[in-house]
């Protein structure tokens, strides 16, 4: 009822601009400067990364060479550690969102200090990923604060090589990841929670539904919509925003095993001057990426239609 | 009872230690910029002994560290002040100008949020190379500003969807331009979302780095993050220099979080929670 009275208002409404429309040229101008700033800073790159990426050598000196870029990069046997750890980076997103939806639900109950921990685990988000970067390189060096900790504690068994063996260092820079995207998720999911209709909790209460009970089946689906939201963006990340992290912890060492694919394209394109092999892997990076934009207008689609 | 109390307990300890170990890095860098080479080497987890602030003279003195921090500065003012601007008017006009395909422009809005950055660099490059921007701070102003629009432009016509039509309609009635609707009704009913993306667009820019490295290369056109990477290479032996330098960047936005907290949550349950 109440719905249906709100879409007449928009309608008419909408009626009442659209008749105006022929007469105000008002929305067109305020929608042209994004507009042109998109066109340059999206559009214009994204045709022009994919023109590049048919080219070989240095920016004026450009020569077509087909599809050899990209079958190149396909038997690079560093391009495809870059891909096959940003894959393993996908972890982070599962973890960091079980992490964080444990946070959110433990400071939900109201416990002491709730408002202070929040504030404190939002801190790290606010940190540069240079600065993390950076200063982890030094807690985790095999010398390191980390290890000394271990060690102090007994437990030098677990105090290992976290950036100098190449089977460990792309997980520690997975755990960078999550150690600073952390907050946002507690941050987010603790604002979805608090608006939650209380009704709902209370009813369950009232129905006998045990602690666990009422998480699980009555909290939990109805924070669906802000975890999908989290999830994804906690595979951009991992997909296409560690170049900080990587550059400064590891800069892709030892040997290629932490390199990631946004650090591969800055190498090519700005250290070795191969601007069509690195456009091309970029164009790869897009195709990813987009099967991500996909799932993301899905789920978008979904939230709007509930 | 005594088991509820154990819960309690163990959540209560569960949230102390994940506290720890979210502040325990940004304690060290502060704690270890204080110290000498020497004392860190040989008591990495002690405190150190006073408020020394030598090692913050000496990256003064070896970096032009003022000039990139002001740099810094003026490269977020200028990104997130044309990004603001832009973006209130986008979204006003997608939310209350009355297209037929507000949907279709929102969910197109919301693809380019997902892009990588690091896909438009190449092309970025050489346009700032045809254009003799190149080492100038407009650079970097300009890309950050288009940068942050998706995102900036998906939190101002989200809130702007609260904002009661009727109102709009008022001002139209009374006379009101579409230009002083927006700055008169809309922009003051939407500050607290203005604020948060202010504050977020703002550190996003002071902490940006693969951008910064790529269009400033000269040393004094450097922001504090492209330059901080040089810190690496120089000090790589005398730890306790490049903690004071990672200190020097961070207060800034530490500063801001701190002091801009309240709207920070509050903006994200408006913008970002539903």
């Amino acid at each position: 009822m109440i719905e249906s009275q709100g879409s007449a208002v928009t309608v008419r409404g909408k009626n009442r601009l659209r008749n105006g429309r022929y007469r105000e040229i008002w929305p067109a101008v305020f929608l042209l400067p994004a507009i042109f700033m998109l066109g340059v800073v999206f559009v214009f790159p994204l045709i022009s990364v994919v023109k590049f990426s048919f080219y070989a050598g240095r920016v004026g000196d450009l020569a077509p060479v087909g599809f050899a870029n990209y079958y190149n990069l396909l038997h690079d046997s560093v391009f495809l550690i870059a891909i096959k750890n940003n894959l393993k980076l996908l972890i982070t997103a599962p973890v960091s969102v079980a992490l964080a939806l444990t946070i959110s639900l433990i400071l939900y109950e109201g416990v002491k200090g709730w408002r202070t921990y929040r504030i404190i685990v939002f801190i790290p988000y606010i940190i540069p990923g240079t600065v993390v970067g950076l200063s982890f390189s030094y807690l985790l060096q095999q010398s390191g604060i980390l290890n000394t900790v271990l060690n102090r504690l007994h437990l030098s068994k677990l105090a290992l090589d976290w950036l100098g063996n190449g089977a460990l260092s792309i997980y520690s820079v997975g755990g960078l990841l999550i150690w600073s995207q952390l907050g946002f998720s507690v941050i987010a999911l603790t604002a979805a929670l608090l608006s939650l209709p209380q009704e709902v909790n209370e009813a369950a209460i009232v129905d006998g539904a045990s602690k666990w009970q009422k998480q699980r089946y009555v909290i939990i689906p109805q924070l669906k919509n802000t975890i999908q939201f989290l999830f994804v963006l906690q595979i951009i990340n991992a997909l296409a925003w560690v170049f900080p992290y990587v550059f400064t912890l590891t800069r892709g060492g030892p040997g290629n095993s932490s390199m990631v694919m946004d650090l591969f394209i800055w190498q090519y394109g700005f250290s070795l001057g191969s601007v069509g092999y690195a456009s091309a892997a970029a164009v790869y990076l897009l195709g990813l990426s987009g099967i991500f934009i996909y799932l993301y207008s899905r789920i978008r689609r979904n939230q709007e239609e509930l | 009872m005594k088991r509820l109390r154990e819960l309690g307990l163990l959540q209560q300890g569960f949230l102390v230690v994940i506290s720890i170990s979210s502040i325990y890095p940004v304690w060290f860098i502060l704690q270890t910029a204080m110290k000498t080479n020497q004392e860190y080497m040989l008591r990495p987890l002690n405190l150190p002994q006073g408020l020394r602030l030598e090692n913050i003279k000496e990256v003064f003195n070896s970096f032009p560290v003022l000039h990139w921090a002001f740099n810094s500065l003026l490269v977020c003012i200028f990104s997130v002040g044309f990004c603001t601007v832009i973006a209130l008017f986008a979204s006003y006009s997608i939310v209350f100008g009355g297209w037929k395909s507000t949907r279709a422009m929102l969910n197109s809005n919301i693809a380019l949020m997902v892009i990588p950055p690091v896909t438009l660099v190449i092309p970025m490059f050489s346009l700032m190379v045809d254009l003799h921007l190149m080492n100038t701070l407009p650079s970097v102003i300009f890309f950050y500003t288009g940068l942050f629009l998706p995102f900036s432009i998906f939190l101002l016509s989200n809130f702007m969807k609260s904002v009661p039509r009727e109102l709009i309609e008022a001002a139209k009635i009374d006379g009101l331009s579409a230009i002083s609707t927006l700055w008169r009704i809309v922009v003051p009913l939407s500050s607290a979302a203005i604020f948060t993306l202010i504050l977020v667009n703002a550190i996003y820019a002071w902490n940006e780095l693969l951008i910064a490295m790529v269009f400033l290369q000269q040393q004094n056109s450097r922001t504090l993050m492209s330059g901080l990477v040089l810190f690496q290479g120089r000090f790589s032996t005398n730890i306790p220099l490049v903690m004071a330098g990672a200190l020097i960047s961070i207060i800034p936005p530490l500063l801001m979080y701190i002091f801009g907290q309240r709207f920070f949550i509050k903006g994200m349950l408006s913008g970002i929670g539903k």
